[in-house]
């Protein structure tokens, strides 16, 4: 087939199985590629509109909006791919401050030399994320760089979503006594992709828990104000984002260790590799902070959907020490959990 | 000093053998213990076998407590 | 309540017993760092009354390593067609200057491994590098090296190398008990160390120096049962070498891999942070094997290596001074920002204060 000029050049799916620099000049290729494989996938009245921005009708509500950028590697991995983490992960962060989202933008940046066939599985997975999430792809970008010049796809999503809860979910809403409930089991995801990642001969069921929770945590929003603030614990764990609620606060958090749901496999690659779990990034898990008397109801409503069946009551708030995440252990005895520093590195002491 | 993890040993081939942590499955080498069959429990350490585990002895834990608590009562 | 809650309950009420029971002040130490680790993390010491003192010993191999060895490490790294294969423990840790992790950043190459075997295979696939394995660890893991050491010389395999900084642990405890400054009544004994070298070995610690010891599990209740033991020993005017860990601490322990670790490293004289030169605490590779000796085949041009002012990891490390009477602590010298090794490993005194002390008092009230 010929190659020498643009206007020649047409891209045909069968032929053609790598990207190029020119997929991304916004020529000829970049509209073959947007016509011939983003389109038909993701197609909504919307984006097949093509134009700069999306234009959504949207009610007089509060609106939210989020953004963020993945460059997981393995970009396939069991549970998901690059794909389904990024259209998951800007649904959840919608959904954790009480939004329903209405419309994602997807902006790839592909390395030269990238296959196609893996940028359609990838853009399937995101598709079908959106289907089951009726939040769709309404815009995005494409932009090609050259080889080494960056690692296969990064990904960046934003999400724009309406916001559903009658009263504010955030920080300022939490109190003493108030309960800490996480949905389900801790460090799935970073075991999993730390077990895809390395060249180790080791075996397990671990799966990623990379999920969307809007559909999990939208029945909680009809309970108002006894539902004080959620956040989905990604990178660092729940001792990331725990610590992030009490900084700057005058009240502690209370977390009780043999409540805290760990998976044997979690447990068991965290114990070869010297991992701590609660430092492990989660994506289809989010912890809930509840009025004291809304516990059971919440543990209720989320142990009736498949993402929530391992909801779990973990801790609660406190007076004092301010400031503080501690765990109490099953000896009785209290440690300081912490900021995690860095990724987790396998260690042998 | 020494991260070591007790182990399920589930099959041998060589100077290898697959083994079970808690549900995780590892390959690891088996040359620095002797006499291994599957069923044996090991310490593992950096992807080697250091140590068979002998089986679980009688309740020494407890042994030990009653011996304090009837010094307590003296 | 289940069988293990019952014996947890049973181990506080012993420690606590014992513990109220002593007629003065003792200072027993833990010399492990994964013992220093498990006994921050399970609290212990908010268990022990105030007349127990539970120091922390020299047993991580991180925060022994003088600096010397990394930055030979980083020299390594950087140089063209090299890779420094490591445990992940090492990969943070200051030298001199700059640490593994910074070399990586200026494009040094630095393999992160769980297994010295990976770093074998890497050899493997690239003749034409060097790959340079960074070799911590006491008797646990030296006898594993010694077997990648055999594995490369069975498969020819010339550029495999270690850089050796193996260290081995009775050496350093008798510089220890013999320390007039530390008034030791009982040593916690590594447990896995214990494994490969058996009971033994420690048995001077009470004989000539009448420090009793016992070789301990790493779960909390088997560190409660094992101060139990020390204190009952106490008590009863005893002084021996007990196992605790006796599941997996035969008398003689593992001579499968001794008899690998001898046949491969010969020992020499050593430096260990904060307790100077150790006479044949080091392991350094025997002559018949130093095709795959880094010092020998390739060694490292290095600077003289320096000390940080103000660090005093070699005190801490050795439990003269607190992590808190340090003037870098909690402010030069932090888990993000580490000045000395106590401070980056995982299991280093300073590091398990920062994380589990600095910012309350739950331990002794």
């Amino acid at each position: 087939m010929k190659t020498d000029t643009l206007t020649d050049f047409k891209v045909e799916p069968k032929t053609r199985e790598l990207i190029k620099l020119a997929h991304g000049s916004g020529g000829q290729l970049t509209r073959d590629l947007i016509e011939n494989f983003i389109k038909p996938k993701f197609g909504n009245r919307i984006l097949d509109r093509l134009e700069d921005a999306a234009v959504l009708f949207l009610s007089e509500n509060l609106l939210a909006f989020s953004t963020d950028s993945y460059v997981v590697r393995p970009i396939f991995f069991p549970g998901g791919d690059i794909g389904k983490l990024a259209v998951c992960g800007t649904i959840n962060d919608l959904a954790v401050v009480g939004a329903k989202p209405v419309g994602i933008s997807c902006s790839f940046i592909l390395e030269e030399g990238f296959p196609l066939s893996a940028l359609n599985k990838i853009i399937d997975s995101m598709q079908k994320m959106a289907v089951q999430t009726g939040c769709e792809v309404v815009t995005g970008d494409t932009k090609v760089v050259e080889k080494g010049a960056a690692d296969q796809i990064f990904i960046n999503t934003a999400g724009i979503g309406v916001v559903r809860t009658k009263s504010p979910l955030s920080v300022e809403q939490i109190q003493a006594e108030d309960q800490i409930i996480i949905t389900g089991s801790l460090g799935d995801h970073a075991s999993s992709i730390f077990v895809a990642r390395q060249n180790l001969p080791i075996s397990s069921s671990l799966v990623s828990d990379c999920a969307p929770l809007y559909e999990l945590l939208e029945p909680l929003w009809s309970l108002g104000s006894k539902i004080r603030f959620m956040r989905d614990p990604t990178r660092g764990g729940i001792a990331a984002t725990l610590n992030e609620i009490v900084r700057g606060k005058e009240f502690g958090l209370e977390l009780w260790e043999d409540s805290l749901p760990v998976r044997p496999e979690v447990k068991g690659v965290c114990e070869l590799m010297g991992f701590d779990p609660l430092h492990l990034a989660n994506e289809g898990k989010a912890l809930i902070v509840v009025a004291p008397e809304a516990v059971e109801m919440v543990l209720g409503i989320l142990r009736q959907h498949s993402l929530g069946k391992q909801a779990s009551l973990i801790g609660k708030i406190v007076n004092s020490p301010t400031r503080l995440v501690y765990i109490k252990t099953s000896l009785g005895t209290r440690r300081i959990l912490d900021l995690p520093v860095g990724d987790p590195l396998p260690r042998i002491c | 000093m020494c991260l070591g993890v007790p182990a399920k040993v589930l099959k041998i081939d060589g100077e290898w053998a697959w083994v079970d942590v808690s549900r995780v499955h590892l390959k690891i080498n088996i040359a620095l213990v002797e006499d291994m069959k599957p069923g044996d429990y090991v310490i593992v350490h950096a992807g080697f076998a250091i140590q068979k585990l002998s089986p679980e002895e009688g309740e020494s834990t407890l042994e030990l407590f009653k011996q304090i608590a009837e010094s307590e009562q003296r | 309540m289940n069988q293990q809650e019952e014996k947890i309950k049973a181990l506080i009420y012993c420690v606590k017993c014992l513990c109220g029971r002593l007629k003065e002040n003792i200072n027993f130490m833990e010399v492990c760092g994964t013992h220093t680790v498990a006994i921050h993390r399970a609290g212990i010491k908010q268990i022990l009354c105030r007349k127990t003192r539970l120091i922390s010993g020299p047993g991580c191999p991180v925060c022994v390593t003088p600096n010397e060895l990394v930055d030979k490490a980083v020299w390594y790294a950087l140089q063209p067609k090299t890779v420094v294969a490591t445990f992940g423990d090492m990969f943070k840790v200051p030298g001199s200057d700059s640490s593994l992790a910074e070399a990586q950043v200026k494009g040094g190459r630095v393999q992160l491994v769980y297994s010295p075997l990976e770093a074998v295979s890497l050899a493997e696939r690239h003749p034409d590098h060097k790959i340079i394995f960074l070799g911590i660890g006491f008797e646990t893991t030296a006898p594993l090296i010694a077997y990648a050491v055999l594995s490369a010389r069975q498969a020819n395999l010339h550029n495999f190398m270690v850089l050796s900084g193996h260290k081995t642990v009775p050496e350093a405890l008798e510089k220890i008990a013999s320390n007039p400054l530390l008034n030791l009544h009982g040593l916690i004994l590594p447990g896995h160390v214990s494994c490969i070298i058996g009971r033994k070995p420690y048995d001077f610690l009470a004989r000539q120096y009448g420090i009793p010891g016992v070789i301990s599990g790493f779960e909390p209740v088997e560190i409660l049962e094992s101060l139990c033991l020390l204190f009952k020993q106490i008590m009863e005017g005893r002084c021996q070498i007990e196992v605790q860990y006796r599941r997996a601490v035969p008398e003689e322990g593992n001579l499968q891999a001794l008899g690998l670790m001898q046949e491969v490293f010969a020992k020499k004289d050593s430096e260990w942070r904060g307790l100077g030169v150790i006479p044949n605490s080091g392991l350094t590779m025997k002559e018949k094997y130093s095709d795959w000796d880094a010092d020998v085949v390739f060694p490292a041009q290095i600077d003289r290596p320096r000390q940080h002012r103000g660090c005093i990891c070699g005190s801490v490390i050795t439990g003269l001074k607190e992590p808190e009477e340090c003037s870098l602590f909690g402010n030069s010298c932090s888990p993000e920002h580490p000045v000395g090794p106590c401070m980056v490993s995982s299991e280093g005194t300073c590091g398990t204060h920062f994380l589990y002390q600095l910012r309350g008092d739950f331990n002794e009230d």
